[in-house]
């Protein structure tokens, strides 16, 4: 059975049916972040020190336990990702296959650097026996920062599946593979604009 | 048939029913977009780098986090603006988009009222 609409626009909305999907799909996830950011606030606010005492230490802010060039570099990371996505998506779009999946590999190797400072970070934090059980910051510290990076590792499955064998639909139906990159180019846009979130609010206030 | 030749009348091929099915964009208009897209990269970067450096003023708590939320906020606009085609888009993706941003703020009202509830604080008191 073939899905409908998924190459044309449909009349009625005036869009495909899988850029309808995608867009439910990312409020679902906006939801889902924002209970997380909700609970951030809560948190912090509730608190009546920030991020306060653990393994022995008290801490007055973020960045004299969290590592902010690390961050930073995981910022611009994301950020380059999402530009190489998006420029993917044009080379379909200019019909330069190559091109794009020169693109795409870049962008799957940018993914597996922004985890593997995220994993830098982590082994940092654990070999300091800053585990999350140890505070209420560094509850939702990890929380925060391994949803999302679960979210990372999604779209690397997703994107390593478009450079593969998903790529055989560029031979078959060129204009259903070109929206199929720009549906998987707004998941990973949308974890890129989760990140710019996280940035300054957990590592920076 | 040769392999290299299969390859190249499938490639072939795919131009043509890309061609067929009727790109939206002309590659003139995608090349525009590609400018743009490299402007937005430049101003993000630098933007990330303006975050990071208003961190080391050490500005007091609400004023540090008004100003690091709206260059959040720009950054995140930029992204779905142009990188997620929001700049033209239909307009049934903003009638989800406004919804779901109602529900988060809605959400987020009901946390901080569970906090004021909390720490004491009662309407006309």
């Amino acid at each position: 059975m073939e899905i409908p609409y998924t190459v044309q626009p449909r009349p009625d909305t005036g869009v495909t049916n899988s850029k309808v999907g995608i867009w439910l799909f990312l409020a679902s996830e906006i939801m889902l972040f924002g209970g997380l950011f909700s609970a951030y606030v809560f948190l912090r606010l509730g608190a009546p020190e920030w991020p306060g005492s653990m393994a022995g230490h008290d801490y007055t802010s973020a960045s004299e336990i969290l590592s902010v060039p690390l961050a930073a570099l995981n910022t611009v990371i994301l950020i380059a990702s999402s530009m190489t996505i998006v420029m993917a998506w044009a080379s379909l779009m200019l019909k330069n296959f190559s091109r794009y999946k020169m693109y795409m590999g870049i962008t799957i190797a940018l993914s597996f650097g922004f985890l593997l400072v995220k994993g830098f970070e982590y082994a940092s934090k654990f070999e300091h026996g800053l585990f999350p059980s140890e505070s209420t910051f560094l509850g939702i510290y990890f929380v925060l920062t391994g949803i999302h990076a679960v979210h990372v590792i999604g779209g690397i499955v997703v994107n390593s599946y478009f450079l593969g064998p998903g790529s055989k639909m560029w031979k078959t139906n060129p204009q259903q593979f070109t929206n199929r990159i720009e549906i998987a180019g707004l998941y990973w846009h949308f974890v890129d604009i989760v990140w710019i979130f996280l940035f300054p609010t957990i590592y920076l206030l | 048939m040769s392999e290299s030749h299969a390859v190249e009348d499938a490639l072939q091929h795919s131009e043509e029913r890309f061609a067929e099915q009727g790109a939206e964009h002309s590659a003139e208009e995608v090349r525009k977009h590609v400018r743009t897209y490299l402007f937005i990269f430049g101003t993000l970067l630098v933007l990330t780098v303006v975050t990071v450096a208003v961190s080391y003023l050490h500005l007091p708590i609400v004023p540090a986090l008004i100003v690091a939320l709206l260059i959040a906020f720009f950054k995140g606009g930029l992204v779905a603006r142009h990188f997620m085609h929001l700049v033209g888009e239909k307009p049934l993706i903003f009638q989800f988009l406004i919804l779901t941003v109602v529900f988060v703020v809605f959400m987020f009202i009901l946390f901080i009222w569970a906090l004021l509830d909390q720490q004491g604080v009662r309407y006309g008191t």
